[in-house]
């Protein structure tokens, strides 16, 4: 038949061959390659020139100054900490609220099912820029946003705690919540995905030996769906700690995260080898715990 | 313990509506103590729904249900004392073999020594011990059916629901665990209820079955009499094959009724059945093993010629399908006893013959 034809078409020209290499091909030339550069110029010394970097000739070969002042000057520690700290708690409450979100998408009928998995999608069709800004109008003081969470605010706590409005801008509160809003989309998805193949006659199993509904979920559901946490985590994580953005438009320009850092280092500073090395620090950081998860993952497949 | 008398599961005036449509009507019904009672029919006779409802999956529009004399009604599954086999065996997938047997034991109130004598006895019962810590996908399809049938055992259920117990295993295995599966419900005594489209499964199996059809039960009796004594010719069909005639009572001599069959060309004696009376229309039901086909004329009435038009050698029986002068066309199985091959069949193709059967064994149906 016609698609048997086709492919016979594609073995014989060795098309398949070629299918199977373009993602390696495109890894290597747009991930591999401009990260070996990367790399290069972590170990390299900074110079007034143009590039504003060089190695070999009067310079060392191999200059680590830029690794040893990531992981020792308290500013780069810091930047650290609070990336990984904002991103860890952005994740958590993309996981709290994205959990429901996608569970409810699994157990809607069909059509309800696609407009809602739409609305996900939705704020997509938007420039993400212009959401920042929004939410930048909305956590200014005298929003409605604003005065309103300020008015509930005054009215539970004791007089002497009343604010005239909340300090929501230029704050990692700020960050976080704008991390969560962006960032919630990818932690639905893949949550969804893994929900949504899960058998539920297992459920019924789990009612008829005698669990409750929250047993079941905690027996049954949450256990089968933990690739699904973990790939939706690591989707808001990774991308989170690394956010140059958002910390930008609404963070607290004392305490940065490291994408800032990392960003003024290439720009204003035009310290390159300093970018560089906190760049790579940052990409160790982020690789390692996901190549030690998709070890063990591979082996419990493995053992299926 | 139910009084004596009283049944053990008790299903009274039970109906179900999805929306409009109704798809249990009215069903009653008595299931005594240690029974294996199946609820055999198509697919959509609403035998799922009745099994869903004894589960507290669902619960009935209208009716009771009575287990053990007690009303199931707004009781939800995780209070009942009655257990579900899945069809698909419905395997929690991240436990192994032992977690999943004693899935129902973490809600008994029992030590954590007493829980682990329990799985080690249920995975004596259903002969799986070396495959304790095995995940699910690790065991075949026939250990996984044994698995989940212990851990439905293992809280020792009053009320044992299997659905489609042996649909997904292969024809010799499904054979073997039928036997494996009476021999465990005689041992633990636990009632059973069977929900199967195959009439082999139900017959094989059960001390009684209720047929059922279109939300309706059609007939409950012991297997034999739901075979022999059909009471419509939708059960008559449903169990076994028939073939069937239009006829009409034309007289009752001696306990029999004469009646005429216009298919066969002429008058046949059947067993008396009460009720019926002469002028009457009725059907005629015979079973195709219990037609006897030679080429002499037997001796004895119900007696007609035909020609033999198709043969299928089954290796231990053979169908044969005989013409009869009027055009209607008859179903014969003879059993091939003697080990002669072609040579030693009662008939061969296009060969004149005759078919014939006992009085007994016509069924007459006004349904």
């Amino acid at each position: 038949m016609g698609g048997k034809r086709l492919s016979g078409w594609f073995d014989r020209r060795g098309w398949s061959d070629v299918l199977i290499a373009a993602p390696y091909i495109w890894l290597l030339l747009f991930f591999l390659l401009p990260f070996l550069i990367v790399v290069g110029m972590s170990v390299a010394t900074k110079t007034s020139t143009a590039p504003p970097f060089s190695f070999g000739g009067d310079y060392p070969l191999i200059n680590l100054q830029g690794y040893v002042r990531a992981v020792s000057d308290t500013l780069y520690f810091r930047s650290f900490i609070t990336s990984l700290v904002s991103a860890g708690i952005a994740t958590v409450f993309c996981l709290l609220i994205g959990y429901p979100m996608a569970l409810a998408l699994t157990r809607v009928s069909k059509s309800w099912r696609n407009i809602l998995l739409m609305l996900v999608i939705l704020p997509f069709w938007t420039s993400f820029l212009l959401r920042v800004y929004a939410w930048m109008g909305l956590m200014g003081k005298s929003s409605w946003f604003n005065v309103g969470i300020t008015k509930i605010w005054n009215a539970l706590v004791p007089a002497g705690w009343a604010v005239d409005f909340m300090p929501m801008m230029h704050s990692n509160f700020a960050v976080v919540l704008v991390m969560v809003y962006t960032y919630l989309p990818f932690m639905i998805l893949p949550l969804y995905a893994s929900l949504e193949r899960l058998d539920p006659t297992l459920d019924e199993a789990a009612l008829d030996l005698g669990s409750r509904p929250w047993q079941v979920f905690l027996d049954v559901t949450l256990p089968q769906s933990i690739p699904g946490i973990v790939a939706g985590g690591m989707l808001v994580f990774i991308p989170a700690a690394g956010e140059l953005v958002i910390p930008t438009l609404v963070g607290d320009a004392a305490s940065p995260m490291i994408g800032r850092v990392i960003s003024d280092q290439f720009s204003s500073a035009r310290d390159w080898p300093m970018a560089s090395s906190i760049a790579v620090v940052l990409l160790v950081l982020m690789v390692v715990p996901a190549m030690i998860y998709g070890h063990f993952q591979a082996k419990a497949e493995g053992s299926k | 313990m139910a009084a004596a008398g009283e049944p053990f599961l008790r299903i009274e005036n039970v109906s179900k509506f999805f929306g409009s449509f109704q798809a249990v009507k009215d069903v009653s019904l008595d299931v005594a103590k240690g029974e294996i009672f199946s609820l055999l029919g198509g697919s959509g006779c609403g035998k799922t729904t009745l099994l869903r409802m004894l589960a507290g999956f669902e619960e009935p529009s209208s009716g009771k249900i009575f287990l053990d004399g007690r009303d199931m009604t707004g009781v939800p599954p995780w209070s009942r004392p009655v257990h579900m086999m899945f069809q698909s065996y419905a395997l929690f997938p991240h436990m192994s073999v032992e977690k999943n047997i004693g899935y129902g034991l973490k809600h008994e109130a029992m030590s954590s020594q007493q829980k682990a004598d329990r799985v080690r006895e249920m995975l004596e019962l259903v002969q799986l011990v070396p495959y304790a810590t095995r995940k699910p996908h690790q065991i075949s399809g026939g250990q996984r059916q044994r698995v989940a049938l212990a851990r439905a055992l293992a809280r020792q259920p009053k009320l044992l629901l299997l659905d489609e117990p042996l649909a997904a295993l292969d024809k010799k295995l499904r054979e073997r665990t039928q036997f494996e599966l009476m021999s465990i419900q005689h041992r633990t005594g636990v009632t059973f209820i069977v929900v199967t489209h195959d009439q082999e499964e139900a017959m094989t199996l059960s001390d009684r079955i209720a047929v059922m059809d279109k939300g309706e039960v059609r007939q409950i009796g012991k297997p034999g009499e739901v075979y022999e004594f059909p009471n419509s010719r939708f059960v008559a069909d449903f169990i076994g094959s028939i073939t069937s005639f239009p006829v009409t009572v034309v007289e009752r001599v001696s306990k029999q009724l004469r009646l005429s069959v216009p298919a066969l060309g002429g008058d046949v004696l059947a067993r008396d059945v009460p009720g019926l009376v002469e002028g009457q229309e009725a059907t005629l039901a015979i079973r195709p093993e219990k037609l006897h086909i030679s080429k002499e004329r037997p001796e004895g009435a119900n007696a007609f010629q035909g020609t033999v038009k198709d043969l299928a050698y089954f290796g231990k029986d053979s169908l044969y399908r005989v013409v009869l002068p009027s055009g209607a066309l008859v179903q014969a199985h003879a059993v091939n006893a003697s080990r002669g091959g072609e040579a030693t069949r009662a008939a061969d193709w296009d060969d004149r013959v005759w078919i014939s059967f006992d009085p007994s064994s016509a069924i007459v149906l006004t349904e």
